[in-house]
């Protein structure tokens, strides 16, 4: 007759497989607590942790104005409102299918080819990556995966499905390239701990670096599945946010333009439309397999995250209309370069550097020159302080885990340009400060020693430490499922 | 490498040296040699998975086949290609592919495998009509607040969602209960909401109890991904298939002694596919055994607002008001596919009396939100009640009309039909006309009415009922002109069997 506690519930129930403990929320906690708004709470916490599109929205809205016959809610579109309503087809509509395989295209400038058939859906990008992990991998399994990376990854695709991520380590001397000797040794090491690696998983273009990979990496990657046998999952789900060159080149480009030298059975999209399209609450994920038997797999597991009929329909009608995509991807691109160059030029001017980077809805900046300890807690210390005090909730790099302390990652699209204005004013006033309080210790150290005037704070280089990776204790990381 | 020093050699004297040692050694080295070959080829992937059991006992899961396709694929993905048998799917792909037209098909499939009820979504149709005239909902002045429906929104629902999908609760149960919003999950449809549900309460290798026959979906929806094993717990048809707590205790030992834990009862109410309801005793029953074993009670009640006839559906939620058990243990599954027949929008419902089964579904549910045009427009729906009261009568009474119609179109065919009140569906005994009474007969009379009367109906093996020769037949997706014709086709089967 006992009393249901905890102990009857699951381990996935109990655990800490969610991440959500993590010190990392607590950015969201804050802002959660004391949301900006330029009117009602100008001094609140502005949210710089979510990389969200809402630059188009305006172009958005006024196609489904004008396009009432989209909407099974309108007079013109209700006829089809009992045959879209009844329809749950896990291959989903004909239409949808066609109209995503179509602006996959487009969002790749024609550059490679997508097969309606292959398209299948999934609940966000969040349930497209579960899925493909339980299709790929076993509980134990693991999977290789260059760092920094989007800490939700720990989530989505390790909590439920028992498979594990570990890292390739990238470094900022290389620009966080991925390298074929980090990939070879992590491999090596995960070999050598007799765990069995199902296949490597990259964001391309890259969540939080902003990069797009270069075809000479792509094709290392695909060399080395293809040798060792294992998968290849590309979340492409940025590929639509690259406003700047070098063009982006897709993996389906590279298996496209030699077949022969890679099997295709091992190569997977991931994609969404959260990110290009700016409607996360659509909730419309899609896996994209060259692998037939995943295909049929992936469609099945869909019936646990379909996208509503409602959506497909409207989306089918949006993205079919050929010159309204090609405007929003234009559109799109044009105002996300203007939003990336005055952010990335705001920083710059008071010393603040940002990898170099021509995709994606952030920067990830060096704050290395304001870290007090160059290491995780001196990082950590410095997040603390931008949260609470400059008000601002970006995303530490460790949370990415990435090996370097010191790199941030900022949002800057899912907020208007008065907003972000206001960001980069607050930036502004504490590196100011911060860099006066340290000339003062400085001064105050030195003054009967040095030889130099008193000159505003040149930035020292900081020894990068060896990277070491988070231990599992670190409050940072997410725990393990 | 280990180095074998030939001890027996060094022993016995040259003598033994061959017989003694070198033989051993040698077949020990090729031994090594063969083992590391062979580690070293099993990462390829073309070789068959050599993965871990699975820890599911469901046969299913098994070490899939060796073919280079699925040999790539976890053994959670090879295990669906083996799905593709099952006559639930077979049935309901013959019909997809050529489904009947009363003018333009007339001698395609006709559908009765699947559980869909087209007989009152024209009301809604109408309803929207008259009522909704911006494609989003959102904002009296016009300016449309697509912010609202495209960012990000609460993973599990829009909270006045919750709120109208309490209230519509409260009246499909007509007033005898109040919901609350508060303990409500959204999830995409009621597939992924029992599947996150069980992935709350159990681990892989664990077990649910689940009175059979029951609903065919569950065996991929529950078993697959979760690695729980479902045991169906018979019940029979002289007891018009109610359930039988001594049953349910055999089961639970049975499974005790074979060292798996079960951890909840899953019920459906009403019976998915024998339509009847779980009268308030069998409840109670239900709640003792449960909390004598301390473990949960799953109502799966997709079809509460879909009833008809004299007895009145009790749902587990009215008989934890007025009784003093323990309530963090039961769990009621819901969506709006079945009572509000908007299946392709994809809405289902956890509410559950336990705050960390709420807390950690709220979290799952990430991987099947519900789209926010959709909740917009279903909050728009729902929360016009007088509508909502309207369509439940309505619509209770053209499943009343079609039911008698065709539950009596059987009868003359000799037919009899379990007792239901609920459902899209009469549970038909055709025992009579199988020819060998067990599986392999029942499946033969299927094929039959399949491929030659080409009605696709739903066999009792595939929802496990022991008993052979009773078939789910769904009569939502037919008009009532329909129905002579099905009886027509049913009836050159049977006569000639």
């Amino acid at each position: 007759m006992g009393i249901p506690g905890d102990e009857i519930l699951s381990r996935v129930a109990t655990g800490d497989g969610h991440g959500e403990n993590t010190s990392y929320f607590d950015g969201w906690k804050a802002y959660d607590n004391d949301p900006f708004h330029p009117i009602h709470n100008p001094n609140g916490v502005i949210q710089m942790g979510l990389a969200e599109n809402q630059l188009c929205l305006d172009l958005m809205r006024d196609w489904i104005r004008k396009n009432p016959q989209a909407s099974i809610c309108t007079k013109e579109g209700v006829s089809e409102f009992e045959a879209i309503a009844n329809f749950q087809d896990y291959h989903g509509l004909p239409d949808f299918r066609k109209a995503i395989a179509k602006f996959m295209e487009k969002a790749r400038g024609g550059r490679a080819r997508f097969d309606p058939e292959r398209i299948v859906m999934s609940g966000g990008a969040t349930g497209a990556q579960e899925t493909i992990a339980f299709c790929l991998a076993n509980p134990g399994d693991a999977f290789l995966i260059p760092t920094p990376y989007y800490p939700a990854f720990d989530r989505d695709f390790r909590w439920r499905t028992g498979v594990q991520l570990l890292p390739i380590r990238c470094h900022s001397h290389d620009n966080f390239k991925i390298t074929e000797a980090e990939l070879a040794a992590a491999y090596r090491k995960a070999r050598d701990s007799k765990i069995r690696v199902k296949g490597i998983l990259i964001t391309n273009p890259s969540n939080p670096l902003g990069t797009t990979m270069d075809r000479e990496t792509l094709r290392t990657l695909v060399r080395f599945a293809n040798e060792e046998r294992i998968h290849l999952v590309c979340d492409e789900i940025f590929s639509g946010t690259v406003f700047d060159g070098p063009e982006y080149v897709s993996v389906a480009e590279i298996l496209q333009e030699d077949p022969s030298t890679c099997d295709g059975d091992l190569i997977h999209i991931v994609y969404s439309l959260s990110k290009d399209l700016g409607v996360p609450g659509f909730r419309v994920g899609i896996i994209y397999s060259f692998n037939d038997a995943v295909v049929s797999c992936a469609r099945r597991m869909s019936s646990f995250g379909l996208v509503s009929t409602q959506t497909q329909r409207l989306l089918a009608s949006m993205l079919g209309d050929d010159d309204f995509t090609t405007d929003l991807l234009a559109e799109s691109r044009r105002r996300l370069m203007h939003r990336h160059r005055t952010f990335t030029a705001g920083l710059e001017g008071v010393g603040i550097r940002c990898l170099q980077s021509n995709a994606g809805l952030f920067c990830w900046m060096s704050l290395k020159p304001l870290l007090k300890d160059a290491t995780a807690e001196g990082e950590v210390e410095l997040w603390r302080v931008i949260v609470n005090e400059v008000k601002l909730n970006i995303s530490p790099g460790s949370s990415f885990h990435c090996t370097e302390p010191g790199w941030f990652r900022a949002c800057f699209a899912n907020m208007d340009e008065e907003t972000m204005e206001t960001a980069l004013r607050r930036i502004r006033t504490f590196v100011r400060r911060a860099n006066d309080a340290a000339t003062a210790a400085k001064t105050k150290k030195r003054w009967d020693t040095s030889l130099r005037l008193s000159l505003p704070r040149r930035f020292e280089e900081m020894t990068v430490l060896t990277p070491r990776l988070m231990s599992p204790r670190s409050p940072l990381v997410q725990a393990a499922t | 490498m280990r180095v074998i020093v030939p001890l027996q050699a060094v022993v016995q004297g040259r003598g033994g040296l061959v017989l003694g040692s070198l033989i051993p050694c040698a077949l020990f080295y090729f031994l090594q040699l063969y083992i590391r070959r062979d580690r070293r080829s099993s990462s390829a992937s073309n070789l068959p998975e050599l993965a871990p059991m699975p820890r599911s006992l469901s046969r299913s899961l098994l070490s899939p086949r060796g073919s280079s396709g699925p040999a790539r694929l976890s053994s959670r993905g090879a295990s669906v290609a083996r799905d593709d048998d099952n006559p639930y799917y077979v049935g309901l792909k013959r019909c997809a592919e050529d489904p009947y037209h009363h003018s333009s098909n007339p001698r395609g499939f006709m559908q009765l495998g699947l559980a869909e009820n087209w007989l009152s979504l024209d009301m809604i149709r109408d309803w929207l009509v008259g009522n909704v005239k911006e494609p989003l909902l959102l904002d009296e002045e016009g300016e449309l607040s697509i912010h609202g429906l495209a960012t990000y929104q609460p993973y599990d629902g829009l909270m006045d969602l919750k709120m109208a999908v309490a209230e519509f609760m409260g009246q499909v149960m007509q007033g005898s209960v109040s919901f609350h919003p508060s303990q409500i999950v959204l999830t995409a449809g009621a597939t992924p909401a029992v599947e996150t549900l069980s992935f709350c309460l159990a681990d892989p290798g664990n077990a649910f109890l689940v009175p059979s026959p029951y609903y065919p979906g569950w065996d991929r929806d529950i078993k697959w991904r979760t690695g729980i094993e479902l045991i169906p717990v018979p019940c029979r048809s002289t007891d018009n298939f109610s359930i039988s707590i001594a049953a349910l205790e055999l089961a639970y030992n049975q499974a005790k002694k074979r060292g798996v834990k079960v951890c909840a009862v899953l019920v459906s109410n009403p019976s998915n596919p024998v339509g009847n309801l779980i009268d308030r005793e069998t409840l109670y029953d239900l709640l003792d055994f449960v909390m004598e074993k301390n473990i949960h009670l799953i109502s799966d009640e997709v079809f509460a607002g879909s009833t008809y006839g004299n007895d009145r559906f009790v749902s587990v939620a009215e008989v934890l008001d007025s009784e003093n058990f323990d309530r963090r243990r039961v769990h009621i599954i819901y969506g709006l596919s079945k009572d509000l027949c908007v299946p392709g929008f994809r809405i289902g419902v956890i509410y559950s009396y336990n705050e960390n089964v709420l807390a950690a579904a709220s979290k799952l549910a990430r991987f099947s939100s519900i789209s926010t045009p959709t909740q917009c427009l279903l909050i728009s729906i729902l929360s016009n009640t007088k509508f909502i009261t309207e369509y439940l009568k309505v619509n209770k009474e053209q499943l009343c009309d079609m039911h008698a119609l065709f539950v009596d179109g059987l009868k003359r065919l000799g037919i009899k039909c379990a007792s239901s009140s609920g459902g899209f569906y009469c549970w038909a005994d055709m025992s009579m006309f199988i020819q060998s009474y067990n599986e392999k007969g029942e499946l033969k009379l299927w094929d039959k009415l399949l491929n030659e009367a080409k009605i696709n109906v739903t066999p009792g093996s595939s929802c496990h009922c022991i008993e052979p020769g009773w078939f789910r037949c769904c009569f939502t997706t037919l008009t009532k002109q329909d129905i002579p014709i099905v009886m027509e086709r049913i009836h050159r089967i049977t006569e000639s069997n």
